[in-house]
C-alpha cells in the first residue's frame, strides 16, 4: 500500500464531483489548495475552464492566466497549490500516457471517473523520484462517506 | 528588483523558496541569474541550447512575454515575473 496520503473534507470533494458532472461529457479541470502541516490536506477546489484547444473529452489544458492566478492565491492566502483534478469521462480513473508526460513532480493529480451523472471512482497520483505515478491514498477527515470504492479510504 | 514567482512544483530545486529577487532588467537575464542562484532549476528552464522549455512560460505582470513584441523588456522594482508550466493531460484515447 502507498505511503502517500491526501486527506478532504467529503463536502470539498463534492465541489469537484459536481464539476466533472457538470462539464460531462468534457473533461473538467481545476486546482485544489491547503496545507501540510499535518500531512498533506486540501481546503480549497478552484475549477476553472479546461481551454484545451481540440478534443475536450479526451484532453484537457489549462489556461496559464489560470496557473497564474492559482498561485498568487496560494501566496498571498498562505496556502500550498497542492495539485491539479481533472475528469476521465466514460474512461477509468487511471492516469494516461499523456497524463503522465504532463505530470510535474510534488503535485498530486486527483482524475475522476465520471459517466453521464455518476462518478465511478475517484484517485490521486503522485510522481515518485523515478517519474511514475504512485497511487495516493484518500482519506475523507469528516468520515461519513458513502464512497468506499476502490481508492478511497474513511480511516485516517 | 523585479520578483520573480517560481512555481510551486520547481520549488525543491530553489529549498523551498516561492520567490527570487533579480536586479537584472531584463527579462531572461533575470531567469538566467535565478537558475545561477539555483543551478538545480536550470534543466527544468532552459534547454542544452539555452533556450526555454517550450513547456515553460513566463508572464510579466499579466502579459504572455513571448507574446510580446519588445522582447528586452525593461523590469521596474514592482515588476513581477511568473514562471509558468505547461497544465494538460487527459484520458488519450
Amino acid at each position: 500500500m502507498s505511503d502517500l496520503k491526501l486527506k478532504i473534507h467529503s463536502k470539498t470533494l463534492k465541489e469537484m464531483e459536481s464539476h466533472a458532472k457538470l462539464i460531462f461529457p468534457y473533461e473538467c479541470c481545476g486546482f485544489f489548495f491547503g496545507n501540510e502541516a499535518n500531512g498533506r490536506l486540501i481546503t480549497r477546489v478552484l475549477p476553472v475552464q479546461n481551454v484545451k484547444n481540440g478534443d475536450q473529452r479526451r484532453r484537457f489544458e489549462i489556461d496559464p492566466v489560470d496557473y497564474m492566478k492559482a498561485e498568487q492565491h496560494a501566496l498571498e492566502n498562505n496556502v500550498k497549490l497542492l495539485g491539479i483534478f481533472h475528469s476521465h469521462p466514460l474512461h477509468k480513473a487511471i492516469p494516461s500516457q499523456h497524463d503522465l508526460k504532463q505530470a510535474l513532480p510534488y503535485f498530486s493529480y486527483i482524475i475522476l471517473s465520471v459517466y453521464s451523472n455518476s462518478i465511478e471512482d475517484i484517485t490521486s497520483w503522485r510522481l515518485n523520484d523515478e517519474g511514475a505515478f504512485e497511487n495516493e491514498i484518500i482519506y475523507l477527515t469528516d468520515k461519513k462517506s458513502s464512497y468506499g470504492k476502490n481508492h478511497y479510504s474513511n480511516t485516517a | 528588483m523585479a520578483r520573480i514567482i517560481i512555481p510551486t512544483p520547481l520549488r525543491k530545486f530553489t529549498k523551498d523558496e516561492s520567490t527570487f529577487f533579480s536586479s537584472k532588467k531584463n527579462v531572461l537575464e533575470a531567469i538566467e541569474e535565478l537558475s545561477s542562484f539555483y543551478p538545480e532549476i536550470k534543466n527544468n528552464l532552459f534547454d542544452e541550447d539555452n533556450k526555454l522549455r517550450s513547456f515553460v512560460k513566463v508572464f510579466v505582470g499579466d502579459k504572455d512575454y513571448n507574446s510580446l513584441q519588445e522582447k528586452d523588456i525593461e523590469l521596474q522594482d514592482d515588476t513581477v515575473v511568473s514562471i509558468i508550466p505547461a497544465i494538460a493531460g487527459g484520458t488519450g484515447k
